[in-house]
């Protein structure tokens, strides 16, 4: 049971080989017994689990089961669950239940998906090691060859992705504003997208970043993650940013092959400082989709070096206006004080935890007046030129060739003490966010530690089906199934 | 033009005012929630999690709110924007939820306009509408309920707002007020906003600067939230002074928001330029550009009702009214409306003395309004229709329009249960004129000796001996004759 896919597992619910109650048991077990070593949970919702799953098993035995009926997930702790506590990893919400429901996972319940609980991120999202979590880091499920030492499984979907890689849950729902569900799927060796900026409703979701977080499925394969796609995607009147078009059948996508596809390789994506492990399994990339029929194209994206520093300028400028309703007066936790203003601050400096408090006060500061045209406008002007940068680039290919991330999964000791280094590790996921346009990563091969090294996909907007299936392509050629030191089968 | 001066020891001031005027806007949801915009209601009885700001929460446009801001600029004459966006305005305060205020900074969706005023002394000016745009109201504070704790009442947050700013273009609290008026004026007939300044539905800043003629602008202040035109008026006024006074004692004025104090009728300083909030102005990321189609800004401005300056020419032209009368009778849409009906059934001319006269005076002595009066427009026609056919003279009617205001009773039925139908049987008031002047015998002789003025004397007689129902003019024609005898 432990080595099921998404899609096998509804396979076997749907022909009664097993029941939604033994799978969620099943999870839930390998919670108890593993995820005290991960921490990927915040919360494990158990007896709503196990009554969903009497629920599944009741509308499996008719003609009616939904798509994701009877399927064990986890969501990560940023989507608002009716009922559920929802903290976005943060002591600001520590005991915060929302009475409603995000668009997102609602969608995913109307399908018949069980949540086996919440997923530990960094704090707001704001991270890519998860160790600015109010509830504790997350450990990577993965061990370096021959070592004890703990690893980061990347941010800010670091409990999904951790989750996944152990086989604590079939999928897991991430966010991504800056690469938070890519790069986290690269280290922890698992498939994760981001879909198109507008494709998964941000209603009911935490905000960090709003013109750039986008929802998205973490799972093993790419057919779990397109099976998981379909169902969080689509249009919600509640959002004004989300796109009103047709949700495809993305499973009919993935095996569409890939001949005739060009696919560009920007060069700026290859600085002197890769890894040779990187790069070599970034050419190995290339090979495999040459192989396939597709053409390779050499491309440019000029832009992509200011990539960064734009992102931390329009991300945290949005970040400083949208964390500002925590302020203690009507929900969260509060630290009372003699006067309003030092309510704010004792409330706001007790729920929020260092990283956090640097990103608003960053953000506070390019949006201040004089301040204003030399970061964020400027910051605006520069992320239309890497939207056009893509937008040029589609015009002559269909998929771009990355890798995810410039480095394989580091120890929590080896975290650098510089927040810019962390910065460092969304270099390659940024662009596709501030442009808006799909992206995916998938698990590669391993680098010489025998750690999981991702590859990245991006795409034209609303074309994730042919991300699925220049995807599909990889991972039936990269025959990626290597599992992490901590899995739930290596006990069971 | 106004001629509103200050004169100081060091010579003449003249001031300079620009109002930004918050209108709430007559819609039945807030501007970006489903919840009641209605006014009143238990504390935090009409507030949606949107308002409240709850996690995850996202605004999305009311539609109707941009219709009734569209309307509006069209109303004042201003250029409609096709393109306009919602920014954040940051700041903490606790009957804000979001930490931001919504409001349009850069591109507001109504843009340059103008209002027409009228003085007292009929002269006429343009103040000249800077913008229109659209933006969310806060919640309400209450410090009063209790020793320790403030209070939060979030009905009005995220109501829409209209903000409406003038040019600095009034020179006196005269205009100030004229502005204001036509302003609302304007609002009501447009359906916009109702305009009531108790509910704070309408509110005014009011920037106030002085300066010697030919010079630029000095610095200006900011007197916020007046929420009544005479209030307005006044606290220009003791301003313009407090700045005048300043400026004479060789000192500068600081530009600063200020406070109205009706009571001791001063402004008092709330916070100085170096205190003000960085709002860290910036697009919302979570609402897209307001794009709007020229067809249906078309379509909105073919159905705008008739508004005051239109409605007062076509009432002049069509029902031969002078200035001063289009002028009452469009201060309101209802009361123009009450006329119009009058005036289609009766004489025009007589139907404005009557409303302007008798009607408005019986109004006020009730204290109801034009749309509670007890006597609609149709009843106020009869009236009219007994005078024009001679059934009544008009001083009967003045005593028939009191009892209908009492009674309710249509004129008719007053006038047959009251037995006014007046007379205009030339025997019987011959009759009765010979029988006065036979009474009269001596007055008769002083007239016939000169003394003319005599004549009203037993016009009077003879109206008094026929309980006022005589008609007056038979009873002239009579008199006239027989006298002459």
């Amino acid at each position: 049971m432990h080595d099921l896919t998404l899609a096998s597992a509804r396979k076997a619910l749907r022909e009664r080989r097993l029941s939604a109650v033994e799978l969620t048991d099943h999870f839930l077990s390998s919670i108890k017994n593993l995820d005290g070593d991960i921490n990927s949970f915040v919360t494990v919702t158990e007896d709503q689990a196990r009554a969903s799953a009497r629920a599944a098993d009741a509308l499996l035995a008719t003609e009616n089961a939904p798509s994701l009926c009877g399927i064990p997930l986890g969501i990560k702790d940023l989507f608002c669950t009716n009922g559920v506590r929802t903290t976005a990893s943060s002591n600001i919400l520590r005991n915060f239940v929302p009475p409603y429901e995000s668009t997102v996972t609602s969608n995913l319940l109307a399908d018949g998906a069980i949540f086996l609980g919440k997923m530990n991120l960094d704090e707001f999202a704001m991270g890519s090691t998860n160790m600015t979590s109010a509830f504790g880091p997350v450990t990577n499920p993965w061990r370096r060859k021959g070592s004890d030492v703990k690893l980061v499984p990347g941010g800010s979907s670091g409990g999904s992705a951790a989750a996944v890689a152990a086989g604590l849950a079939l999928g897991t729902t991430g966010t991504d504003t800056g690469g938070s569900i890519r790069q986290p799927a690269a280290f922890c060796g698992i498939t994760g997208i981001k879909p198109t900026y507008g494709r998964c409703s941000r209603f009911g979701t935490i905000a960090f970043a709003s013109s750039l977080d986008q929802a998205g499925p973490m799972a093993r394969t790419m057919e779990d993650c397109a099976i998981m796609l379909e169902s969080m995607a689509g249009f919600d009147a509640k959002d004004s940013t989300s796109v009103d078009r047709v949700v495809p059948r993305y499973e009919d996508a993935l095996e569409r092959g890939v001949k005739g596809m060009k696919v560009g390789i920007p060069r700026e994506y290859r600085p002197d400082t890769l890894p040779a492990d990187i790069a070599a399994l970034w050419d190995q990339g290339i090979a495999w989709l040459r192989d396939a029929g597709a053409e390779i194209v050499d491309v440019s994206l000029p832009h992509t070096k200011y990539g960064l520093p734009t992102y931390y300028i329009v991300a945290l400028a949005e970040a400083s206006s949208n964390l500002a309703r925590y302020d203690g007066v009507r929900f969260g936790e509060r630290v009372n004080a003699d006067s309003l203003d030092e309510l704010y601050e004792a409330t706001r400096h007790a729920g929020f935890g260092e990283e956090v408090r640097r990103r608003i006060l960053m953000g506070t500061y390019v949006l201040s007046s004089g301040y204003y045209d030399a970061y964020y406008l400027r910051a605006q002007k520069v992320r239309t030129l890497i939207q056009r940068d893509f937008l040029n680039a589609f015009e002559n290919v269909d998929v771009l060739l990355t890798p995810t991330a410039p480095s394989a999964a580091f120890a929590h000791s080896e975290r650098p003490t510089d927040p810019v280094q962390i910065y460092l590790n969304d270099i390659f996921t940024v662009p596709a966010s501030m442009a808006g346009v799909p992206a995916l990563s998938l698990p590669a091969g391993l680098d010489h530690d025998g750690l999981p090294l991702g590859l990245q996909l991006i795409g034209r907007y609303f074309e994730e089906e042919t991300l699925f299936a220049a995807g599909r392509v990889m991972e039936k050629a990269a025959g990626f199934t290597h599992r992490p030191a901590l899995h739930a089968g290596a006990i069971a | 033009m106004s001629s509103y001066h200050i004169e100081g020891s060091t010579g003449t001031w003249e001031i300079v005012v620009g109002l930004e005027v918050h209108a709430q806007v007559i819609s039945h949801a807030k501007l970006f929630s489903g919840a009641s915009a209605e006014y009143g209601g238990e504390p935090n009885t009409h507030v949606s999690l949107i308002d409240a700001g709850f996690p995850g929460m996202l605004p999305v446009i009311n539609a109707e709110c941009v219709a009734q801001a569209v309307r509006t600029g069209l109303g004042l004459n201003a250029q409609i924007h096709l393109m306009s966006r919602f920014d954040r305005k940051n700041y903490f305060y606790a009957d804000l939820p979001q930490g931001y205020q919504i409001s349009q900074f850069a591109h507001p969706i109504v843009g340059e306009g103008k209002v027409e005023i009228e003085l007292a002394d009929g002269s006429v000016r343009h103040i000249g509408v800077t913008r229109l745009h659209l933006e969310q109201d806060a919640g309400k504070s209450m410090h009063d309920q209790d020793p320790a704790r403030s209070f939060i009442d979030l009905n009005r947050a995220g109501v829409a707002l209209m903000e409406i700013v003038s040019e600095p273009d009034i020179r006196s609290p005269e205009e100030a007020g004229a502005y204001l008026r036509k302003l609302r004026q304007i609002l009501r007939y447009l359906g916009t906003c109702d305009g009531n300044m108790d509910e704070g539905s309408m509110r005014a800043d009011v920037n106030v600067s002085v300066r010697k003629a030919g010079e630029d602008y000095r610095t200006r202040c900011e007197i916020k939230n007046v929420n009544s035109i005479r209030f307005v008026m006044q606290a220009i006024e003791v301003e313009a002074q407090r700045q005048v006074e300043i400026w004479e004692a060789g000192g500068t004025v600081d530009q600063e928001t200020r406070l109205f104090d009706h009571v001791r009728s001063e402004t008092r300083s709330l916070r100085s330029k170096e205190d003000a909030h960085d709002y860290r102005y910036f697009p919302d990321p979570d609402l897209l550009p307001l794009l709007l189609e020229q067809d249906w800004v078309d379509g909105l401005r073919a159905a705008l009702p008739e508004l005051p300056e239109a409605k007062r020419a076509r009432l002049e032209k069509t029902y031969g009214i002078s200035r001063y009368e289009s002028g009452v009778l469009t201060v309101e849409q209802a009361i123009a409306d009450f006329y119009e009906t009058v005036a289609k059934g009766s004489d025009p001319r007589l139907a404005v003395t009557w409303m302007l006269g008798d009607f408005f005076g019986a109004l006020n002595r009730i204290g109801a309004t034009i749309e509670t009066s007890p006597v609609k427009a149709e009843g106020l026609m009869e009236l009219l229709a007994l005078i024009t056919d001679s059934t009544i003279n008009g001083k009967i009617a003045k005593e028939v329009l009191e009892d209908m205001f009492e009674t309710g009773e249509s004129a008719s039925a007053i006038v047959e249960r009251k037995g006014l139908r007046q007379v205009t049987d030339t025997g019987a008031i011959e009759a009765e004129i010979r029988g006065i002047l036979q009474a009269h015998a001596d007055k008769l002789a002083e007239y016939k000796s000169g003394k003319d003025k005599l004549f009203g004397f037993f016009v009077g007689q003879t109206m008094k001996a026929m309980k006022g129902k005589a008609n007056p003019a038979m009873v002239n024609e009579l008199l006239q004759k027989l006298l002459a005898e």
